[in-house]
């Protein structure tokens, strides 16, 4: 027989203890109480609150804390410009451009076009699957396909078609969560409007590439050598672009006998010379790479536009804005393997 | 250890007794505030204060407590309520008082909570029988040596960041190996006391 007291006692005196505490700590929490600043109150919420820690904080809190003590306004990648302007009105301060945006990238079309070595039974993410000899794909630098990318991505950018995850460039926010999470290292962070993209990570030389798949780079460097900008390198057996020096004038893509590289060939244009802005200054001539660009000092000069390769640098230096650029009409050399 | 003067009970838990070292209690604090010396010599000093107190408290819950109605039983559930209760409000003092400690301690004196060696003191204090002094000696001894052995290890790996180490022992590999040689050498105490 249980005694009454045996059973009370724990209950009363676990209960009374539970109750000072509390007491002591509401007393202690009001008489010690720090005044956070109103202002980083404020700028959480404002925040989008994602927590995704891309702005270089663990949570949206910490980084308001971090603006209120001096660190730049335009962190925030989820928000992006809108919530920089915010953040510093809030602040009181300009907000600076944030910089050019960035988006996340798989590198690697492989999927339904690469070979697998074995049938993979087990766990199905690409974590799990990489442990096993580095997974069933024969290439070990392809996308795996199990989407751990798609799990992490906190604003639906990833989507997974024919057994590759792929970017949807317009959800992408820049948090990185999808290159923490790729067990292959094959998801990196490419200029937003970047349209020229190497979508190949394989390292491996030899015949052996072309047979684990039909879309790996081969490393034959005639990129290297169509490329008139130095922008475009095959590093460690893998052509990787310097995307500050690439113009996306596509001519790797239109060379690459493998399609490893992606560019979407709507996107080409040419220039066209405005003729009333044109004051005949000789400045895109001079910097026009294929000088397909002619015309005396003083008049109004002509593009070649068939051997215009839509570099956009004539755009750009033209101090006139007597540049157009227009989408080539009818692109002569559709590449079979796109 | 019931009968052993002041001095040996120092003795013990620092050196011999090491609880980081020796008895393995605290691990975590012990490799995640180890980076700096500051911040571990800051880390050392919220235990010492956490420890001393939860020794005292507990020694009290103990004696007026557990023992007259007669429940041991509850003795760890009730320790680790009063340490949680009393670590939340040595937090919210901290960030009062020193807020520069504070932000320094960050997650981890929170984590202080549910360290091992704050529970394994209070525990330690009871199977020894001690009273309120030796209790209270032994409890701040023990933390003096999780301090000493925190900064001893915060020295060496700080000395290791411009050591040209393999890069696969980069990081806690050889900071784990370091922690397993500093053990080797506490080895060295034992049969001290």
């Amino acid at each position: 027989m249980i005694e009454f007291k045996e059973l009370v006692m724990p209950i009363v005196s676990m209960g009374g203890l539970g109750i000072a505490f509390g007491g002591l700590l509401a007393f202690a929490s009001q008489k010690f109480e720090v005044k956070n600043d109103p202002r980083a109150d404020e700028i959480n919420a404002v925040l989008p609150a994602a927590n995704c820690g891309g702005c270089g904080y663990p949570g949206c809190m910490n980084y308001a804390i971090a603006v209120v003590d001096g660190e730049e306004v335009n962190k925030c990648t989820v928000g992006g410009p809108k919530v920089a302007e915010q953040v510093a009105a809030i602040m009181g301060v300009d907000a600076v451009d944030a910089g050019d945006r960035k988006v996340a990238r798989v590198h690697c079309n492989g999927g339904v076009n690469a070979v697998d070595e074995y049938d993979y039974q087990g766990i199905l993410s690409c974590r799990a699957m990489n442990l096993v000899s580095g997974g069933p794909k024969a290439c070990k630098n392809g996308c795996l396909g199990c989407g751990d990318c798609q799990d992490v991505c906190q604003f639906g950018a990833i989507k997974l078609e024919n057994g590759v995850a792929e970017i949807i460039a317009e959800n992408c926010t820049g948090c990185q969560a999808c290159v923490k999470a790729c067990p292959k290292q094959i998801i990196t962070m490419i200029p937003a409007g970047q349209n020229t993209v190497v979508d190949c990570m394989n390292n491996e030389i030899g015949a052996h590439v072309k047979r684990n798949c039909t879309v790996a780079c081969i490393a034959c460097r005639r990129c290297e050598k169509a490329c008139r900008f130095d922008a475009i390198h095959v590093i460690n057996n893998v052509a990787v672009i310097d995307y500050s020096k690439c113009t996306d004038c596509m001519e790797c893509w239109e060379v690459c006998p493998t399609g490893c590289i992606t560019a979407n060939h709507e996107l080409k244009v040419v220039a066209e010379v405005i003729e009333e802005n044109c004051i005949g200054c000789t400045i895109c001539a001079k910097n026009c790479p294929t000088e397909c660009i002619s015309g005396e000092l003083k008049q109004v000069h002509k593009v070649d536009q068939t051997e215009c390769i839509g570099c956009r640098i004539c755009y750009e230096k033209c101090p006139k804005d007597a540049i157009a650029l227009i989408p080539k009409a009818s692109p002569e050399k559709l590449k079979e393997t796109a | 250890m019931e009968n052993a003067g002041l001095f040996t009970i120092i003795v013990s838990a620092i050196l011999v007794n090491n609880f980081v070292l020796s008895r393995f209690l605290g691990i975590c604090p012990f490799l995640g505030m180890s980076k700096k010396v500051e911040t571990a010599a800051g880390m050392g000093m919220a235990v010492i204060f956490v420890i001393t107190m939860a020794g005292i408290i507990t020694w009290f819950a103990n004696k007026y407590l557990l023992v007259p109605f007669q429940m041991e039983y509850m003795q760890i559930v009730m320790y680790i309520l009063i340490i949680a209760a009393l670590v939340q409000f040595v937090e919210v003092v901290l960030k009062k008082i020193l807020p520069t400690l504070y932000s320094a301690l960050g997650i981890f004196l929170p984590l202080i909570t549910t360290n091992c060696a704050v529970l394994g003191v209070a525990l330690l204090n009871d199977q020894y029988n001690f009273g309120l002094l030796k209790t209270i000696v032994h409890s701040a001894a023990v933390a003096v040596g999780f301090t000493l052995a925190i900064v001893l290890f915060a020295s060496i790996r700080e000395k290791l960041e411009a050591n040209d180490i393999p890069k696969a022992f980069q990081g806690f590999p050889i900071a784990l190996i370091i922690a397993s040689l500093l053990s080797f050498a506490f080895l060295g105490f034992t049969g001290m006391v």
